[in-house]
């Protein structure tokens, strides 16, 4: 067998490879075409990753006999009877804000288009809270895309591969957002802790109106995440004499850590935040 | 031997793209911690088997798609893999001689290092949470399965003729 080659110059060749890709990753957005191109590669892994779970759903719906599919049905049936009341009143409160939003001269909400996708991997590091889904560019999946569950808000698309993409969740240490408690329009930052149930509001007044149970929903400053989704609910508030803010801990109304299915939401188009109108403000 | 033409490029890349798999599929949180470094053994095994092809720049490459894989900073697993097989390529021939504790020893500190690397440039970029020692862990198990992982890919190198 012979020798290898002196590696030491093709070590170099990588380290500066390496450095160069790490920059260009952080600060530009030039490393974007080598991820494009390995993600073709990638995730077919994250798929057959998957497909254990998968061939288990499908074996137990396969299996399930017909009284429990029946009585499924009927529950489902019950729920969507339910669901439809709501929506009934939905539609009228709906009607009535946008009349009211008219009044006050601010661009209506718009509903939202959605798209179902599946998750199909958990980040493996301890460190970093993110989640495969099996959605990519081909979807018109985009960067900063929000993610919802059917509780809640759960995280953004930070990338989006050709096939599938890469969910950073709210809970994830280095995620924050802006949210406001639903009750009396607190606003405050809700970052991450890196657990997959907690989530803590940053720099709040010791003064502040925020009790446990309170609800906080996105505001939509940020233009990242729509407005009003759900986000936390308040778990505990400790106010700690020398302390300059209030410890509040909060969990996420999504199903962070046990959700299978994500909502993508499709139309961020629109201004999130009203543009003022300048004749308006002419107005005494 | 000597005069045989490198063959089974592609057995070496499903043996990297298996341990791929066995690096994202699901497993419960705690195990997480344990998780071996899969692709890094994999690659070792084929660097000491095969140093005169499988070297430096397979390790980077190797490195840039488990970046792509895990989502982390593009070179940051490329720039410690290709450390890694640099070390092994200047230790080949030692640790063909050495017993299988002593073998097991240097993969625990390869693995260890190689972590560490890849740990600081992500501590730079500012998404570590857990102390650097928690790497530990992970390399004690890739240690511990670097034998079972050894036998299998030598039954897989002589069952397709790998050289």
């Amino acid at each position: 067998m012979t020798a290898p080659a002196n590696p030491t110059y093709r070590l170099l060749i990588a380290l500066v490879l390496a450095i160069v890709m790490m920059v260009l990753d952080q600060r530009t957005p030039w490393a974007a075409p080598v991820r494009h191109v390995l993600g073709y590669l990638t995730a077919p892994i994250h798929y057959l990753a998957h497909l254990p779970v998968d061939s288990g759903e499908w074996l137990t719906e396969q299996t399930q006999s017909r009284g429990s599919l029946m009585d499924e049905n009927r529950r489902l049936q019950r729920q969507a009877l339910i669901l439809e009341q709501r929506v009934q009143r939905l539609a009228v409160l709906e009607a009535e804000n946008v009349r009211l939003r008219e009044l006050l001269n601010s661009s209506a909400d718009l509903d939202a288009n959605v798209l179902v996708a599946e998750i199909i991997g958990v980040d493996p590091d301890p460190n970093r809270q993110e989640l495969v889904i099996n959605k990519g560019k081909g979807d018109q999946v985009f960067r900063g895309q929000a993610v919802l569950d059917a509780q809640g808000l759960i995280g953004q698309v930070v990338d989006a591969g050709p096939l599938s993409s890469r969910v950073l969740l709210v809970t994830d240490a280095s995620h924050a957002m802006s949210v406001q408690v639903n009750r009396n329009g607190v606003r405050a930052v809700l970052a991450g802790t890196g657990q997959s149930d907690g989530l803590k509001l940053l720099y709040v007044p010791d003064t502040a109106d925020i009790r446990e149970g309170d609800l906080l929903v996105s505001t939509g400053l940020g233009q990242r995440y729509p407005r009003g989704y759900p986000v936390a609910t308040v778990t505990a508030v400790r106010h700690q004499s020398g302390a300059p803010f209030a410890e509040i801990a909060a969990r996420p109304t999504a199903r962070v850590d046990r959700a299978s299915h994500v909502l993508l939401v499709q139309s961020t188009d629109e201004p999130l935040i009203p543009v003022p109108d300048p004749e308006a403000a002419n107005d005494p | 031997m000597i005069h045989d033409r490198p063959a089974g490029t592609g057995v070496i890349i499903v043996t990297l793209l298996i341990a791929a798999l066995l690096e994202v599929v699901p497993l419960p949180e705690s195990v997480n911690w344990v998780r071996p470094e899969w692709m890094l053994l994999v690659l070792v095994y084929w660097v000491l088997e095969l140093p005169n092809r499988i070297g430096v720049l397979w390790g980077f490459f190797v490195g840039l798609y488990h970046d792509v894989l895990v989502g982390t900073t593009l070179g940051q697993w490329g720039l410690a893999y290709a450390l890694g097989a640099f070390v092994m390529l200047a230790a080949y021939k030692r640790m063909r001689v050495f017993t299988s504790l002593q073998q097991c020893a240097v993969v625990f500190l390869l693995v260890g290092t190689v972590s560490l690397l890849a740990f600081l440039v992500q501590e730079s970029v500012g998404r570590t949470l857990y102390p650097p020692y928690t790497i530990l862990y992970a390399s004690l198990t890739s240690a511990v399965l670097w034998r079972p992982v050894c036998a299998l890919l030598r039954w897989v190198q002589l069952r397709f003729l790998v050289r």
